[in-house]
């Protein structure tokens, strides 16, 4: 026969003939696992979806005019109204030695109201030269710009208007000192997602010509991307960039991706520590309920308690029946927890993040089996204090209560 | 009979300390019981016989004075020991029965064994001692609340024999059964001590003090 463990036993049939206010407990437990899991799930398959997005392009450093402060941030355009503003042809070719091999183009950006179909809204419109925006950008529907009244969109600004390929897009307002000027859409872009490089999913993307005609501001690039060949190199390429135009004033600022990752990280951990925080008071109330129903196990048997001393049970006996109780419980309620943790995370995650794809990678799973420890735990933790009141009662005292 | 006493009480004094003043529930009590022996011990309540009994029982240990069970003196053993005492020397009939309620009557029985053991029972020793007193395998499969007293009180001979003490100590066992029964259950502590166990029994029932070789008195925490 094996080894067999009548503490155990005991342990497993207190709890089943107390068995409502066994679950009643447990319940507690399960709610905080669900709520710790989740919400650990959400934060991770962010974190992961925005890693995901940025590390596409991640080989791309982005060169911006030092506008004196710290600035930066990853809004582009915003008019570039301020003299200093922006990037110069010299700069460029600065920029473009000190990159080496690397794919350098330059961006104007300019933010404008716009009408397009039957709305009117405002949008950024990007411009660079013809042969970088064929190098740099895919389309999925119709063809590149070929005159200056030719812009190509992303695939959000497409369903934002309802518009298709060959429909008129009317920039500015006849108030504005640029006045109004039509084009024509004859491209849609694939998406690229956020990147900081180019936000294109929402914007216009003009020609070179037409975007200086209509701003008058021409060689006044907005920033500077270098695509970098061999990601390894992204901290050669900043260094030589830095030095090369930074070696007097700070001319330039150079970003890469991994910055705002770090920046979006720290936000979304920020975010989720707080979140945890608020999951871990239902697992607090969980664990004030355990200690509760394991004290009222305890008060409840006492007499058993005495008679199971005097017969010759030990208190380590005694102790581990109603810490091996409140691990019942724990174990049961974390188990659960951790299935509806699965199914209703599953919702969430989709809800939320609008994508599963990141749902059963580790960094998101990991949540369920950490929640279901710290669950489990807790469980144990709050059963230990009865569990020593009752292993410490005196057996004559034990015996005589009713 | 044996020379050397199974239970032997030298000077053995209880004091419980009070606000209102001390109170010695024993007061120099010596006592010397030998293998085989079978006592009882009667006197009025609060006359400190439950206590005596405590004593005895190894659940409690003496203010002063020895008490020596098997030759050892429990005043030196420490809890764990003193416990181990309890379940393999001493087998306990109480009044109020006092059988797990979330183990069947088998179980019951067994659970002495399992303690000391570590394993279940596999000689077939516990049903034997069940049918002994009377409890068939049928029966033996319910829980306490659904026996009888008469049949609980069986169980609980039974599960005070399973680790063969050398003991047996019952705190009032008829106290709490009928006539018919009582004398059923008396008969079997007298059969007991006949096979050569060591048999003391708390009562104040005259009547089955009877069964007893020697009955010693108490009051006021002496012997009388």
């Amino acid at each position: 026969m094996k080894k067999p463990d009548i503490i155990l036993q005991l342990s497993v049939r207190s709890v089943r003939l107390n068995l409502l206010r066994s679950v009643l407990a447990a319940l507690g437990i399960v709610i905080g696992v669900v709520a710790i899991a989740s919400i650990g799930m959400i934060s991770a398959n962010m974190t992961l979806s925005v890693t995901e997005e940025l590390s596409a392009t991640a080989n791309v450093l982005v060169v911006k005019p030092d506008s004196g402060g710290g600035g930066g941030g990853f809004g582009m355009g915003g008019g570039s109204s301020d003299e200093d503003d922006f990037l110069d042809p010299d700069q460029y070719n600065d920029i473009r030695k000190a990159a080496g091999s690397s794919y350098v183009y330059f961006l104007y950006s300019e933010s404008d109201s716009i009408e397009a179909g039957s709305e009117n809204g405002r949008s950024t419109i990007y411009a660079m030269d013809d042969e970088a925006m064929k190098d740099v950008l895919t389309l999925t529907e119709g063809s590149f710009p070929s005159t200056t009244s030719q812009v190509v969109v992303g695939p959000d600004f497409i369903e934002r208007y309802d518009i298709e390929v060959g429909s008129k897009v009317t920039i500015g307002d006849e108030d504005d000192e640029e006045g109004e000027s039509t084009v024509r859409v004859t491209g849609i872009l694939e998406e690229r997602g956020m990147s900081m490089d180019l936000s294109s999913d929402n914007a216009i993307i003009a020609t070179e010509k037409f975007f200086t005609g209509r701003y008058d501001n021409e060689d006044e690039y907005t920033q500077v991307n270098v695509i970098v060949d061999d990601i390894n190199d992204i901290d050669a390429v900043t260094e030589s960039i830095d030095e090369s135009l930074n070696r007097k004033d700070d001319e330039v600022q150079i970003q890469d991706s991994s910055r705002m990752l770090e920046s979006i990280s720290s936000t979304l951990g920020t975010l989720t520590s707080f979140a945890i925080g608020i999951a871990g008071i239902s697992l607090l109330v969980a664990a004030v309920s355990i200690f509760n129903v394991m004290m009222m196990s305890v008060t409840e048997r006492i007499r058993e308690i005495g008679i199971l001393r005097s017969i010759g049970t030990q208190k380590d006996e005694i102790l581990r029946m109603f810490v091996y109780e409140a691990a019942i419980i724990g174990v049961v309620g974390a188990g659960i927890g951790a299935i509806l943790s699965l199914l209703i995370g599953y919702v969430v995650v989709f809800g939320m993040v609008g994508t599963t794809e990141y749902f059963f990678a580790w960094d998101s799973i990991m949540n369920v089996p950490e929640g279901m420890i710290i669950g489990a735990v807790i469980c144990v933790i709050s059963g230990v204090y009865p569990a020593w009141r009752a292993s410490n009662l005196d057996p004559i005292e034990a015996l005589r209560a009713e | 009979m044996d020379s050397t006493p199974v239970i032997a009480l030298v000077d053995v004094r209880k004091i419980y300390p009070l606000l209102s003043g001390d109170v010695h529930a024993l007061d120099g009590v010596s006592l010397s019981i030998a293998k085989g022996e079978f006592v009882a011990i009667m006197g009025p309540s609060g006359s400190g016989k439950s206590t005596l009994m405590n004593q005895i029982g190894c659940l409690d240990v003496p203010s002063s004075g020895t008490v020596k069970i098997d030759g050892q003196d429990i005043s030196q053993l420490s809890d764990f020991d003193l416990t181990a005492l309890r379940r393999d020397s001493i087998g306990y009939i109480f009044q109020k029965f006092n059988l797990i309620p979330l183990l069947t009557a088998f179980e019951n029985v067994e659970y002495p064994l399992v303690l000391r053991d570590r394993k279940y029972d596999d000689t077939g020793r516990v049903q034997a001692l069940l049918d002994s007193v009377g409890i068939d395998a049928a029966l033996a499969a319910h829980r306490p609340a659904e026996l009888s007293g008469g049949q609980q009180q069986r169980v609980a001979v039974a599960r005070a024999l399973v680790n063969e003490p050398s003991i047996l100590l019952c705190d009032e066992p008829t106290g709490n059964l009928d006539s018919k029964t009582s004398t059923q259950i008396m008969e079997m502590l007298a059969r007991l001590n006949r096979e050569g166990r060591t048999v003391i029994m708390v009562t104040h029932d005259a009547s089955t003090a009877e069964y007893a070789d020697r009955t010693i008195m108490i009051q006021d925490g002496r012997i009388v």
